[in-house]
């Protein structure tokens, strides 16, 4: 049974029609790279699973069960589902340790030693355990996403969404965050992430999206979909990658 | 190249030498242009035809000397008013920015309430509030009724409650919305969030301007005395009656200003903090 599953999705802004029937399947320990040009929708998809978007039409399924009926409690949806922004959003007033014992202290209701104990035991994996008590403004823009990620982790999530996690970086600290993704995905983890970063998603994806005006467009194995691709609209959006340098 | 190491080449030792004189000759500048200022001040009031009877009207230290105990009486009364009125005006406010945050229709008269006293109270004048609570409300003859003092601390409290609760609210609306977003995908509830992680951070950013709302109250807390409580300031307007002279007045505001000075200083230094805190100092 996939993790996720996401069926006719349709959400608009005002006059702007964002996801329009957009299908998705994700299959546990499957790693789904979504990419496309801004505004095709990717970040809305990611934000829509987690349930921070409302749906205006189609089914979201986590295990099986739907998740996009309003009689579920959106607040246990999420508990299961770690997400990862472009800009870190760490709270910028607890600690380290603070913010990514925050959700098992208050969702999970872990008692503090065993919550930060755990934190400390992610954070030293990760080779963050000498920032712990430091505050998110003095961890660089690298430390900060990989700070994110470890707190999206310490909720033990069944499912990861990355969106364009490595985007506000500076060139040098993109390398920590992609080798911990790598990391992630070699311990089975399920992800889907939206990038930029077509070299990575050649790399760890099992599967490759290309949306286009709020639909997959085409979806294959990272080889066929950016080494071999079939549709027109694909093939435009590569060229202006390769044009840009950034493949 | 260690920092110790280093040693100035010509060229800086050239530039620090010049900023050293710079600042030397700021300094004496400053202090000159002030004295000459003060001195110029000082002719003009003490040179003005009228200065004689002022001076004895205003500034009569042997007036002073009598009317100190019973201006530092009603002080005292001002500081204990503004203590409590502070913690229960920044109580209300805080409550009340809570109430208009909620969301859902079962919350609508809640918040409509909220609104509306937030609307009343700040263009109501403190005056008219104060007459009705002490003078009109004493009036009902219920049982229980607390005394006036109470009365008026609580028109105070309603009055600032309204200023201070839109303060708040300004605060929890300039934290923005991805914290939220964070939050929420964290699995954090409504309140889990407001309580952890927005209200914190709000709160710390409108600290400076709450600090003013009662650097305000502070000089407002004496309005009560218009319902019999005797403060500073009606002490000294009691003391004038018996003298024909005004000098008790200059001592209660000379006495309120050193009560303000402290709290204008943590102010101050508050918004200094915050300042180099948002700058990522």
């Amino acid at each position: 049974m996939p993790v996720l599953t996401c069926r006719g999705l349709r959400k608009e802004f005002g006059d702007h029609v964002v996801l329009d029937g957009l299908d998705l399947t994700v299959d546990e320990h499957q790693v789904v790279a979504l990419i496309g040009a801004s505004g095709s929708g990717k970040s809305t998809l990611l934000r829509c699973v987690n349930l921070l978007e409302e749906l205006d039409d189609g089914v979201i399924e986590l295990d099986g069960a739907e998740i996009s009926d309003p009689r579920v409690n959106p607040d246990l949806v999420r508990r299961r589902i770690g997400m990862v922004f472009q800009s870190y959003n760490l709270f910028p007033h607890l600690t380290v340790l603070e913010n990514v014992t925050l959700a098992p202290r208050r969702v999970h209701r872990r008692a503090r030693a065993e919550a930060e104990a755990q934190a400390r035991e992610l954070l030293d994996r990760v080779g963050l355990g000498a920032k712990a008590d430091a505050y998110p403004d003095r961890l660089s823009g690298g430390q900060q996403q990989r700070v994110a990620i470890v707190r999206a982790l310490a909720n033990s999530p069944r499912l990861m969404l990355l969106d364009e996690v490595t985007s506000a970086l500076d060139p040098e600290l993109v390398g920590e965050v992609l080798a911990m993704i790598r990391d992630l995905k070699a311990d089975g983890m399920t992800m889907v992430l939206a990038t930029h970063e077509m070299g990575f998603a050649r790399e760890v994806a099992d599967q490759v999206c290309f949306l286009d005006g709020g639909r997959v467009v085409e979806a294959g194995p990272p080889a066929q979909v950016l080494g071999e691709p079939t549709q027109p609209r694909t093939r435009q959006f590569l060229r202006r990658i390769i044009e840009a340098g950034r493949l | 190249m260690s920092l110790l190491e280093h040693t100035p080449s010509a060229a800086q030792r050239r530039r620090a030498e010049y900023r050293r004189r710079q600042t030397v000759r700021s300094v004496l500048v400053a202090a000159a242009s002030t004295a000459v200022l003060g001195t110029l001040l000082v002719l003009a009031v003490t040179g003005a035809p009228g200065w004689d009877r002022v001076r004895e009207s205003f500034l009569d230290p042997a007036v002073a000397r009598d009317a100190l105990p019973a201006v530092l009486t009603g002080l005292w009364l001002n500081v204990r008013l503004l203590v409590c009125c502070a913690v229960g005006a920044l109580l209300l406010g805080l409550l009340i920015a809570l109430l208009r945050t909620l969301r859902g229709p079962v919350f609508f008269p809640v918040r409509a309430l909220a609104a509306g006293y937030t609307y009343t109270f700040r263009g109501l004048p403190l005056i008219i509030v104060l007459y009705v609570l002490t003078l009109g409300v004493p009036g009902l003859r219920l049982r229980g009724m607390p005394p006036v003092l109470v009365l008026g601390a609580l028109a105070l409290v309603l009055t600032y409650g309204g200023y201070l609760a839109e303060v708040f609210r300004a605060g929890i609306e300039s934290v923005h919305p991805s914290q939220l977003a964070a939050a929420r995908s964290l699995g954090l509830t409504y309140r889990q969030t407001m309580r952890h992680v927005v209200l914190p951070q709000a709160v710390r950013r409108v600290a400076p301007p709450l600090l003013n709302d009662v650097v305000a109250l502070q000089k407002d807390v004496g309005l009560v005395s218009l319902a019999g409580p005797i403060d500073a300031v009606r002490a000294a307007q009691i003391a004038t009656a018996e003298t024909f002279n005004y000098t008790p007045y200059i001592l209660a505001g000379a006495l309120f200003v050193l009560l303000a000075i402290p709290l204008i200083a943590v102010t101050d230094w508050v918004t200094l903090r915050a300042a180099r805190r948002q700058s990522g100092g």
